[in-house]
């Protein structure tokens, strides 16, 4: 069926003395939305920031085992953690647009990679705006600063701020926590949209909406990945004892 | 449904596009500025080193005995002492100078002077101007180092004269004195006002104080001393008539207008850095306003209040240029505070200008520096580690 | 009732004691302001700003220092402000907060904002002056005295380790202002460091790079110790031509105008002005600093 995309193995994560991260082994496939739940603080975020290395940027974070992307360790020692941030883009729980017009917003990863020409640069914008579904909204005022954008639009322009570097996972750390309901069904719809081109990772605590956009759910408690399916099955008929509490509410 | 399925892994991967990520690149441009940046950033420590080695360097010649004086320049040898600067514009120790300060060109130092200090007038001879020729190694010759080493503990600064001597025991004397009036004078001034900013202020009052102090901290010394040597000197002697119009009261006054900014801003913040929540528990318990600035506040921040006065010392122990204009630079040992001093400071800035370099004089001038760097990097270390952990302890209760 | 109404007495005398403090202090600035504004505006003149000194400086203008205390402010900037906002970008973006290299790095800046001003003065005549400027006249001028004294070159980078300390400290504030979300995300579109450096955070901390060279040049424009002996001259001529030629300064020349003018009584008017042009400098440049900075302190609060 789907092509394995991502792969764990017997993965731990330290922080410090803490263990954050209990020997977790997923396979993630291509081209799909694959939705983590879990109660706060039960590692799904620090998971996903393994995934393209921010958690490099931490002191103390200690990693044990293997990830693998395509079949390729991203924590060999060969590997070029900043090409490989290009091909697994995040999106962040809190909009974070520079202080720069929405044009250069977008135009940010293209230029770190090189790309100069005006007219190529332009074209990459409108894509990616395209795909980010905000195109009509700011076509007409690329050169604003993306600043006086509202909340949902701010996301949804870090989306095509991502979308821009062409990655070929987009990981998605609860994108839509911050926004009103309505940016909200808008940031679902777009990223339903998005998986016929990119393998989609998204941390949520919110799992109707986890029920709604994702093919497979990960359910996350105490740092240990307790069950992984499809989506259908994880919210209908859990096989683990913890996920059916947390489903029907009975904690977290 | 693919939980588990393809876990083996492949050697061959495939051709997936993220191959590129295999080959670890190596960005010039990335690794020239984390060194360049890692460099630049120790030439603060850096500076620190040099500034020990070549301030002590300077002044080791004294300790070497061996080594004559390099007599770059003799003057005409039986110079009369009185008159080694040229026009020696002696403004410190005249009754009758004071007053009508315009005229205190060519005054020889007071009478009372001179019985203090035997043959003692030229240690006026910061005002000997800059622009004189070199008159000055006038009897280095007879010295050397020894001696000057012999003579540095005693109370007798005369450094410019057939016998040399070097006694930096009234500068320090000195030096101290004025320390001790100016953060007399500032400490407390600035720690109530502080209180009162932290304590007491309504916002828009503290929009006044704060940029004030701020305004205050910007101010040259060169321009404190000019005011107090033009304003606050006539000022002070009409209200507490002494004699010497310029002495270590004046002196320290301004210095403490000087130093207020500095014990004013830390103190602030020691006292805003108290947790709220004993603010208000104690307001809780009854204690009104005052009760708890007083009680809670002010104890809760000791450790930070004493060092910004710790920081505040040694600004005022430092400081050149007021106690240049406003002391009457007399190097005297006495603990009346209207009685004209020399600073360690004001001594080099004085006579630095006109020293023959590599001269016994030249190399004292760089101990009593080594001496006043010393000081304030002590300071400086007691204010930073020591006060520090305790402010961290007391509020954190670590 | 008697005893609340003791501690209402006691609390009103300790206010107003703390707040009389608080007066005195103004009142001071007020008195220090008001008295060289009134004792110098009538010297202020476009002629006194731009004219040379006349009869051994008793007349005429003080142009000479004040395009010798530009100059001094402008070589100073030029070396301190790289180094400055460089050190500071290590502090915040490279080093680990606690890691031995920040903490000392920390206590040596520290350590440099204390030292007394005259202490760089005398570290400026034995490294600048008498180890470097020898050295080079060795070298280059064989054995001829061109650098091995006193000059504008020298005073300049001794007012620049003077004021590194403040470039640094403002750096630093400002480079803290920039939120970590947006190196973040910088990072995950796959920018190196030194890129989002680059980019993202020195773009975001102009305003503090600005307050603090402003703080600098304040500072440096009005200290007189550190160059007393490593270039400031009584008198030239001649304005500063090359790096090597002596200059005049504001602050210098009021220090030698009170203290070594023949005839100070003659001279006061000049003093005065001096001393307001000074004042008036360091005034703009500082609330502009103050103005700068407590907007970024608003940005960040924000």
């Amino acid at each position: 069926m789907a092509i394995e995309k991502i792969h764990t193995e017997n993965m731990f994560l330290h922080y410090g003395s803490k263990m954050a991260l209990n020997n977790i082994s997923i396979s993630i496939p291509e081209k799909k939305i694959t939705a983590f739940i879990g109660p706060s603080g039960c590692g799904k975020s620090t998971f996903l920031r393994s995934l393209n290395r921010m958690n490099d940027l931490i002191d103390g974070v200690k990693i044990e085992g293997n990830i693998f992307i395509d079949h390729i360790n991203i924590y060999d020692k060969n590997i070029d953690v900043v090409t490989l941030r290009k091909k697994v883009g995040m999106v962040f729980q809190k909009s974070n647009p520079f202080a720069k017009s929405i044009f250069e917003n977008v135009a940010y990863g293209p230029r770190i990679n090189g790309i100069k020409d005006k007219n190529q640069l332009g074209e990459i914008v409108e894509t990616a705006l395209k795909n980010a579904a905000i195109w009509d909204e700011v076509k007409d005022r690329l050169g604003d600063s993306a600043l006086g954008l509202s909340g949902g639009q701010q996301q949804r322009l870090c989306i095509a701020r991502t979308l821009a570097v062409n990655p070929e996972i987009v990981l998605m750390d609860e994108p839509a926590s911050a926004l009103d309901p309505l940016s909200t069904s808008k940031i679902e719809e777009l990223i339903v949209g998005l998986k016929e081109k990119y393998t989609i990772v998204i941390v949520t605590h919110n799992m109707q909406q986890a029920a709604r956009i994702s093919d497979l759910t990960a359910f996350f408690y105490l740092g240990e990945l307790i069950e992984f399916d499809k989506t259908k099955k994880i919210f209908t008929n859990p096989e683990k004892k913890q996920t059916e509490d947390y489903i029907t509410g009975r904690f977290g | 449904m693919t939980k588990k399925t393809k876990k083996e892994k492949r050697p061959e991967p495939s051709n997936s596009g993220l191959i590129d990520i295999t080959r670890k690149k190596f960005r010039w441009s990335d690794y020239l500025a984390e060194k360049v940046i890692k460099g630049t950033a120790f030439l603060s420590i850096t500076i620190i080193v040099l500034i020990f080695v070549f301030v002590f360097r300077e002044s080791v010649p004294i300790f070497s005995s061996a080594k004559p004086v390099e007599k770059t320049e003799t003057s005409a040898g039986a110079q009369p002492e009185q008159e080694t600067y040229g026009e020696v514009t002696d403004k410190q120790v005249d009754p009758e100078v004071q007053e009508t300060y315009g005229e205190v060109t060519d005054q020889p130092a007071a009478p009372e002077v001179q019985e203090t200090y035997g043959e003692v007038t030229d240690n006026s001879e910061e005002s000997g101007s800059t622009d004189e020729s070199y008159t000055v190694s006038a009897g280095s010759g007879h010295d050397d180092n020894q001696t000057a080493l012999k003579s540095l503990l005693t109370k007798d600064w005369v450094p410019v004269s057939e016998k040399p001597r070097y006694g930096i025991l009234a500068l320090i004397v000195g030096t101290f004195k004025i320390t001790f009036i100016s953060i007399l004078f500032a400490a407390p001034l600035a720690i109530l006002a502080a209180l009162y900013t932290a304590s007491f202020a309504s916002r828009r009052v503290k929009e006044i104080i704060k940029p004030t102090i701020e305004l205050l901290a910007g101010f040259p010394s060169v321009v404190i001393g000019f005011f107090a040597l033009m304003v606050l000197a006539s000022f002070l002697q009409d209200v507490f008539h002494y004699d010497t119009r310029l002495n270590s009261f004046v002196g320290g006054i301004a210095m403490g207008i000087a130093a207020i900014p500095i014990i004013f801003t830390i103190t602030e913040d020691a006292l805003t850095a108290v947790p709220k929540s004993f603010y208000e528990a104690s307001l809780a318990l009854g204690a009104s306003k005052w009760q708890t600035a007083f009680f809670v506040i002010l104890p809760a921040a000791t450790p930070g209040i004493f060092a910004a006065v710790l920081l505040g010392i040694g600004r005022v122990f430092g400081e050149t240029m007021i106690a240049l204009m406003a002391t009457g630079n007399a190097a005297q040992m006495g603990l009346n505070p209207f009685e004209s001093v020399r600073t360690l400071a004001a001594t080099i800035g004085a006579e630095m200008a006109e020293v023959v370099f590599g001269d016994t004089h030249y190399n004292v001038l760089f101990l009593i520096g080594s001496l006043l760097f010393i000081f304030t990097f002590v300071i400086n270390a007691i204010a930073e580690f020591y006060v520090k952990g305790k402010l961290m302890k007391r509020i954190q209760g670590k | 009732m008697i005893r609340s109404y003791k501690n209402n007495i006691k609390g009103i005398l300790i206010e107003g004691l703390t707040l009389s403090s608080a007066l005195l202090i103004i009142a001071i600035v007020v008195v220090m302001v008001t008295v060289i504004v009134i004792g110098g505006k009538d010297q202020l003149s476009w002629e006194f700003l731009t004219s040379f000194p006349e009869d051994g400086m008793t007349k005429g203008g003080i142009f000479p220092a004040i395009y010798g205390t530009a100059l001094l402010v402008i070589l100073m900037s030029i070396a301190a402000v790289p180094f400055g906002t460089i050190t500071a970008i290590y502090l915040t973006e490279y080093a680990k907060e606690n890691s031995v290299i920040a903490k000392t790095i920390r206590f040596a800046v520290r350590t440099l904002a204390v030292i007394p001003s005259i202490i760089y003065g005398l570290f400026g005549l034995g490294f600048f002056i008498k180890f470097v400027g020898t050295q080079m006249d060795n070298t280059f001028m064989g054995g001829e005295l061109k650098w091995g004294q006193p000059n504008i070159l020298w005073a300049s980078l001794t007012m620049a380790l003077l004021t590194l300390p403040v470039v640094i400290v403002s750096v630093e504030e400002a480079l803290k202002t920039v939120p970590n979300d947006l190196r973040a995300a910088s990072l995950a579109l796959g920018a190196t460091k030194w890129q989002t450096i680059r980019k993202v955070v020195i773009p975001g901390s102009i305003s503090g790079i600005m307050t603090g060279t402003i703080l600098a040049v304040s500072r440096g424009a009005g200290e007189v110790a550190p160059i007393l002996f490593t270039g400031v001259a009584y008198y030239v001529a001649t304005l500063p031509a090359s790096l090597s030629d002596q200059f005049m300064v504001l602050g210098y020349h009021i220090y030698v105008m009170t203290t070594q003018s023949a005839n100070v009584d003659q001279t006061m008017p000049i003093q005065f002005g001096t001393t307001l042009v000074l004042l008036m400098l360091t005034f703009i440049l500082n609330i502009s600093a103050i103005v700068l900075r407590y907007r970024i302190r608003k940005k960040k609060s924000n």
